[in-house]
């Protein structure tokens, strides 16, 4: 990973030589399973739709029309923008960041707490982090709509405290899709975080304190730029999929939480879907993506020179 | 230097009586030293005996059990590691891989609030007393294992501190490179006039390096003094035994007054030589160094031993001798033109001036 242990910017020749033989396997799987379902939905986005699902070999823009412009509810008005997709967008791409930043805020005292562990106790902690993943994800959703909704273990236990007198209405707001998205996700920012601390040399913290730096100073100068790759790692593992999450906007959100991952999965359900339109919010979103991770290179190669 | 109090002592570092324990562990066992402004001092001795552990005391890694460091008089317990003006040079580097030599190099003096501009002219400065000038804008990770030493060396050069602790920071290199290190360290010892505490396990490294050594085993200081002092003078058997090659002589004291000895040697020869202080009548060891036995051709001599076998050195051949009494013995002879004495000879050896001391214990 870049930005890594000393020595770590160049490889070495020999495994450079190898790599386009080596890797011949690797290339296939890649294109067979990944390229080609990209490709595939790239050209469905510009077909024309059936009304009972599918397509109909026909190619067109009206799907990528249909995201961007309103031409009004008979389709013969001079066309505007239409907000209501952009607008699901936009919420979506909010609330997968603060899901991000809610999981790196939780993720990195966690991940840190794990890897400063003896190794025993280390390995003790990750299998906890990971247990309730071996549930599926559907499941806990679900478990924790009851857990919040308003006669569930929450709101009893506050109405017990004499804390509040009515029940806290959780359930169809952004904060239950909130704690969903979170708690989906939390792990896969805990894991890349504990990889790059645990690599890390404390006598480096040592060094810093040595060198005047005071405990702030030495996390902010030493410690954050050198786990860094582990923290960036995280923090696409957690918003790239957030960004697409349907199961926690369903179960835990309702209309007004509306995100992306539903709105492409509905285009794609039983009769009344259109296959295009969700082929099309998906390259958008992919997109999207892309250019995130692009400038995020970018700013990376940058930093290493 | 920057000292704007003065200091009440000349004593760069002292070290009064520090007890370190990690749980049942007792790594230091009341160490006492004091390490005098600008000088090169060296603590030497087996692996884990404590070395680490007290400069870990010192810098402020560790909190000590019982005692107290001072730094120019300042009892400096209460100072967490990042307010004592003491750098340290890590066995391991700890450089910041993140961080340009030049950034390396400057970190420490813009926490102490430097302006940019100075910093690095300062780094810049020390990096060119390293002769790493021209590498100022590479990262560590793109520096050879002697060039990486010598940033940790010129990032904890750079703020001036009262102390230089430096954690055997010649072990990574091949042979080559650390000779040549070593003189480049001393010669920015003396440039600089920083006290330098100088942690290593090499005694020829202690011995060429230092002003003067404390040798230490198992949580306890053996010995403090000069080289000279140490090599020839050795105060007890650890020192003498630790401390280049030596014979160790169970021997029959009859006198000890005023540092010197009469004793009777395996074999019966009477010998008086310098003695350690604490020496005592009756049974003790005495310390013969290989290089100042000589052979006698006549056969005479103070002891009497049988040539067992010989090992070639290059400029000197090793004889391994038997006495009479049993006992094994070592002598170092220089090469010349003279025959190597033969398996089997019956040979008779002088004690030169200067071979013999009477240990302690
Ligand atoms: N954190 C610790 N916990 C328990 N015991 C320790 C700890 N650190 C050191 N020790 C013990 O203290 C003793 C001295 O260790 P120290 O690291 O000071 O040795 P050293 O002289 O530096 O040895 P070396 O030459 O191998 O580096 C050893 O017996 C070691 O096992
Ligand atoms: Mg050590």
């Amino acid at each position: 990973m870049a930005g890594g242990a000393p020595g770590g910017a160049s490889k070495s020749e020999i495994y450079k030589g190898n790599g386009p033989k080596l890797l011949l396997p690797a290339w296939l799987f890649i294109g067979v399973f990944l390229v080609m379902p990209v490709a595939i939905m790239a050209i469905y986005s510009f077909l024309t739709k059936e009304f009972r699902g599918g397509v109909i070999w026909e190619f067109t823009l009206a799907a990528y029309d249909q995201f961007f412009l309103d031409r009004g509810l008979f389709g013969d008005e001079p066309p505007s923008i239409e907000w209501t997709y952009i607008g699901i967008f936009w919420r979506s791409i909010w609330q997968a960041g603060l899901a991000t930043v809610l999981c790196l805020l939780i993720g990195f005292p966690t991940a840190w707490f794990i890897a400063t562990r003896d190794v025993k106790a280390r390995s003790v902690w990750l299998f906890l982090i990971t247990v309730p993943y071996w549930v599926n994800l559907l499941i806990r959703t679900v478990s924790m709509k009851f857990l919040i909704r308003d006669t569930g273990p929450l709101n009893e236990f506050l109405l017990a405290l004499g804390v509040i007198d009515t029940p806290l209405a959780l359930v169809n707001t952004n904060f239950a899709v909130q704690l969903g998205l979170f708690y989906s996700y939390l792990p896969f920012m805990v894991l890349p975080i504990y990889a790059a601390v645990e690599r890390y040399d404390f006598s480096m913290s040592e060094a810093a304190a040595d060198l005047y730096a005071s405990s702030w100073a030495t996390l902010r100068l030493v410690i954050l730029p050198v786990v860094k790759p582990g923290i960036v790692a995280g923090c696409i593992l957690v918003f790239v999929p957030s960004l697409g999450a349907f199961l926690a906007p369903d179960l835990l959100g309702g209309a007004k939480t509306f995100m992306i991952g539903s709105l492409i999965e509905e285009q794609f359900k039983g009769a009344a879907g259109n296959w295009p339109f969700g082929a099309a919010a998906s390259m958008i979103l992919l997109t999207i993506v892309m250019g995130v991770l692009l400038v995020h290179a970018r700013a990376q190669t940058k930093g290493e020179r | 230097m920057a000292d704007n109090a003065a200091p009440l002592t000349a004593n760069a570092v002292e070290i009064d009586n520090v007890v370190k324990r990690y749980g049942f562990v007792t790594a230091l066992h009341g160490v006492s030293m004091q390490i005098g402004d600008g000088e090169f001092f060296t603590l030497l001795g087996p692996s884990g005996c404590g070395k680490t552990t007290l400069l870990r005391c010192i810098a402020g890694f560790e909190d000590v059990s019982e005692g107290a460091i001072r730094l120019h008089g300042q009892d400096i317990a209460p100072l967490p590691p990042h307010k004592r003006e003491v750098n340290t040079v890590f066995q391991q580097y700890a450089l910041f891989p993140h961080m340009t030599v030049s950034q390396n190099t400057s970190f420490g003096l813009l926490r102490l609030g430097w302006s940019a501009a100075d910093a690095e002219a300062r780094a810049k400065q020390v990096l060119d007393l390293v002769q790493l000038g021209q590498f100022a804008e590479r990262r560590p990770g793109q520096l050879s294992g002697g060039q990486q030493q010598r940033v940790a060396l010129a990032r904890a050069l750079a703020p001036r501190p009262k102390v230089l602790l430096l954690d055997e920071p010649l072990s990574a290199l091949d042979l080559k490179l650390r000779q040549a290190v070593r003189s480049e360290l001393k010669a920015i010892q003396r440039e600089t006039g920083i006290a330098f505490v100088f942690v290593t396990h090499d005694q020829e490294e202690a011995l060429t390096m230092s002003d003067r050594i404390a040798v230490m085993s198992a949580g306890h200081v053996q010995q403090i003094g000069t080289p000279r002092e140490i090599y020839e003078a050795p105060s007890n058997r650890f020192v003498a035994d630790f401390i280049g090659e030596t014979n160790l002589l169970d021997v029959t004291v009859s006198r000890v007054a005023d540092g010197a000895a009469e004793i009777l040697l395996p074999g019966g020869a009477r010998l008086s030589c310098p003695a350690a202080l604490g020496a005592r009548v009756g049974q003790g060891h005495l310390s013969l160094r290989p290089e100042r036995l000589g052979i006698t051709i006549s056969g005479q001599g103070q002891l009497q031993a049988t040539v067992e076998d010989h090992v070639y050195l290059g400029t000197d051949t090793q004889l391994h001798m038997r006495l009479g009494s049993g006992e094994a013995l070592v002598v170092r002879l220089q090469n010349g033109a003279g025959a190597i004495p033969e398996r089997g000879a019956r040979l008779g050896l002088e004690i030169e001036a200067g071979a013999a001391r009477l240990l302690s214990d």
